[in-house]
């Protein structure tokens, strides 16, 4: 797609397709002949298995919804059905909920591996923001999915998100009507959301080939973030790198089948086998695992308005991050301080999804008791996930925006094949000594 | 550099999928080495059919299994299945256990209601014409539907047994309102009405009394009918309702574990044959 090819058709009939509709020309440019870094390791297979998640959830999906039932009296008891009587319906809805799990464990692994290595900076913001995007439809694919069977998390987990959109001023209320279909999350809401869910995932296709196109103009960034300088930095798509993302699917995928045949609903949670019932609310709502650092985000601020922008704010954050980072390295590797922050952001994250699962009040260490800050203990949940929340937004807000100006980088490789070839040329001994050049 | 990835997304699930489940004031179920836990596990067919006798003379009064029919009893992995019949609306005792209870049906000549046995296409039917009905039966208390229940608790069987089990005298200091019976395992908040020493005691108050007294359930296998047994088999019998196809899943899964690790080397010998000249 980015304009040189090596592709040469060799019988008639591709000669013919190749100067009609040169999908082959495009196969073979992007898939097998597509020069890719030589150097990119483990964190980089996570693009593939997320197509692979997402053909997983298309084909099981598809075939779910012949089978199940959008309507309030008869969602739970059809999705029953499928794992009773349909023939490896078990298996199909196993993969498909535990599957929306993975997909989401690799956009994580995905996006932690860009934010490290700088793959959001030019010339490849673009790439990024699209990648973003598709993060937000899966959110809202995977939301809209949870409420389908319409157990007792589905229908409180669907109230409490949709009426977030009522802490906005003035045009809240509409919003949230307009939404639910209604006046409350009721029929209506489940119609819809089963339609969206139907909808969203080829809109995340659609991105998904954008995303892939802007990949193929730009090239892939590596773990050095140092420009593809010559023909020996690179090996083509096919087959190295068809073999190893190969290998690391096969592995992805035995712990994928850990969940789904022994443990698979060790990710969900039980109130969601209880059919919903308007009129008893669970003791503790809480959304899947996946939402829970931004669940958390939400409860941090005592004003529910604030706290609807906060959460999409550390979402929104993500756009514009390629313009936050000042920095001209890319990768982590060479900004030594930088990464020592990207790490405690990696903790607060996981933090925040800790927090997330549990109540506001609840102590972080059990049993001490120590001051009351404002609104709550000081050794409580809500106040864990306030510092990680500051934490989360200082990382995209103030530490890249700073450290990119005032860090002195570590001597970067002149080029790929460099620290490759010559072991001691990646490590000059110079290197710490004369930190003001910049790479 | 996977297995360290890995090692972060496993201690990230462990952080945070544990915690999600967590909260609410409830003992901690105690654990029964089941037949049917672990990769390879199976339901004890003798315990599931002592189970479903637990269920059909004690539980069936009060709770609905909507989602069972009789045949489910005779299918691949249920209680009664049985080789020679692999349609399970053939078995015998299926058919003999459908044709105890009654259901209603329309008589095709007239139209007129009426009753007549069940056949094994039919569910089980509910002791309740309608959840007015069940509550108006159970003071005011609704009794959950079986179906599903052993999967929609904390605990699952655990949670069953413990439950069934649990009951005893309260703690001093615990006035235990009319019509409630105090029970460790179940999930609520006592504190309200806890006049002790301390904090409240964990657990919470249920609707229904104790059920389970020894040899209240005769076994067909001459096994001794105590309160633990009965319970255990009767939250067996529910874990195989509630999963019906555990046993066609974990044998499944054993399969294509070994599949993808026999596929996972090969992919890994390729990787570094295909590689074994390039420097990187």
């Amino acid at each position: 797609m980015s304009g040189h090819s090596n592709y040469v058709p060799k019988t008639g009939f591709e000669r013919w397709l190749d100067a009609r509709l040169p999908v082959a020309r495009l196969a073979y440019d992007s898939l097998i002949d597509f020069p890719t870094p030589k150097n990119l390791n483990y964190w980089y297979t996570f693009g593939g298995i997320l197509a692979l998640c997402l053909g997983i959830q298309l084909a099981t999906g598809i075939v779910l919804a012949m089978h199940y039932v959008p309507h309030v009296d008869y969602a739970f008891a059809s999705i029953e059905r499928i794992m009773r009587d349909v023939n490896y319906g078990w298996l199909i809805r196993y993969m498909h909920s535990n599957g929306a799990s993975m997909f989401f464990i690799a956009v994580y692994a995905h996006m932690f591996r860009g934010l490290y290595y700088g793959s959001y900076k030019a010339p490849r913001e673009l790439l990024w923001i699209l990648g973003c995007v598709i993060y937000l439809l899966m959110m809202a694919t995977a939301f809209m999915g949870y409420v389908l069977p319409w157990g007792q998390m589905s229908f409180h987990g669907a109230v409490v998100i949709t009426n977030l959109f009522g802490a906005l001023p003035i045009i809240g209320e509409s919003i949230t009507t307009w939404l639910w279909g209604g006046f409350a999350v009721d029929n209506a809401t489940l119609n819809r959301f089963f339609s969206l869910h139907y909808l969203m995932p080829f809109m995340i296709a659609g991105v998904v080939i954008l995303h892939v196109w802007a990949l193929h103009v730009t090239g892939n960034n590596n773990p050095t973030g140092v420009h593809v300088q010559s023909k020996a930095d690179t090996v083509p798509f096919h087959p190295y790198y068809t073999v190893k993302d190969g290998f690391a699917i096969a592995v992805f995928m035995l712990m994928f089948a850990a969940f789904v045949f022994f443990s698979p609903n060790a990710l969900g949670h039980p109130d969601n086998y209880i059919p919903a019932n308007p009129l008893v609310t669970p003791a503790h709502i809480v959304p899947e695992w996946y939402f829970l650092p931004f669940y958390a985000i939400l409860r941090a601020v005592p004003d529910k308005l604030m706290g609807v922008l906060l959460m999409f704010g550390a979402i929104a954050v993500l756009f514009i991050l390629p313009w936050l980072d000042t920095s001209r390295v890319r990768s982590l590797r060479y900004r030594p301080t930088t990464r020592m922050y990207f790490f405690i952001f990696v903790v607060a994250c996981f933090v925040l999804g800790f927090c997330g699962g549990k109540l506001p009040d609840e102590h972080v260490i059990p049993g001490l008791k120590t001051f009351q800050l404002i609104d709550a203990d000081l050794n409580s949940m809500v106040w864990l996930s306030r510092f990680a929340t500051a934490y989360y937004f200082a990382y995209f807000l103030i530490v890249l925006p700073v450290m990119g100006l005032s860090e002195a980088p570590l001597d970067q490789p002149k080029s790929i094949s460099e620290p490759v070839l010559s072991p001691s040329a990646a490590l000059p001994a110079g290197a710490a000594a004369s930190p003001e050049k910049r790479g | 550099m996977l297995r360290k990835g890995l090692a972060i997304a496993a201690l990230g699930l462990a952080l945070v999928g544990g915690p999600a489940l967590a909260a609410g004031s409830q003992k901690e179920p105690r654990t029964v080495a089941w037949s049917f836990s672990g990769p390879f596990g199976k339901f004890d067919r003798a315990q599931l059919q002592r189970g479903f006798k637990v269920y059909r003379e004690v539980c069936a009064a009060c709770h609905s299994m909507n989602l069972m029919s009789f045949r489910n009893l005779g299918q691949k992995g249920g209680p009664f299945y049985d080789p020679k019949y692999p349609n399970p609306n053939d078995n015998p005792y299926v058919k003999t256990i459908a044709k105890e209870y009654e259901v209603s049906d329309i008589d095709p000549e007239t139209g007129d209601v009426v009753k007549r046995p069940a056949t094994p296409a039919d569910r089980f039917p509910n002791p309740y014409p309608n959840e007015a009905a069940a509550r108006a039966g159970n003071g005011g208390a609704l009794p959950p539907d079986f179906s599903t229940l052993s999967k929609a608790r904390k605990g699952g069987a655990d949670y069953v047994y413990s439950l069934m089990t649990g009951y005893g005298t309260p703690p001093a200091g615990l006035e235990v309102p009319s019509g409630q019976y105090y029970n460790p395992y179940m999930l609520g908040d006592v504190s309200a009405f806890w006049k002790g020493e301390g904090y409240a005691p964990k657990g919470g108050f249920i609707a229904m009394p104790p059920q389970l007294t020894p040899d209240k359930v005769t076994f067909d296998d001459d096994t001794k009918s105590t309160i633990s047994q009965q319970a255990k088999d009767v939250a067996a019998f529910m874990a195989w309702a509630s999963e019906p196809k555990l046993e066609e899943r974990k044998a499944f899964g054993v399969g294509a574990m070994i599949y993808l690790t026999i596929l996972a080397g090969l992919l890994y010998v390729s990787y570094r044959r295909i590689w074994r000249n390039v420097a990187h």
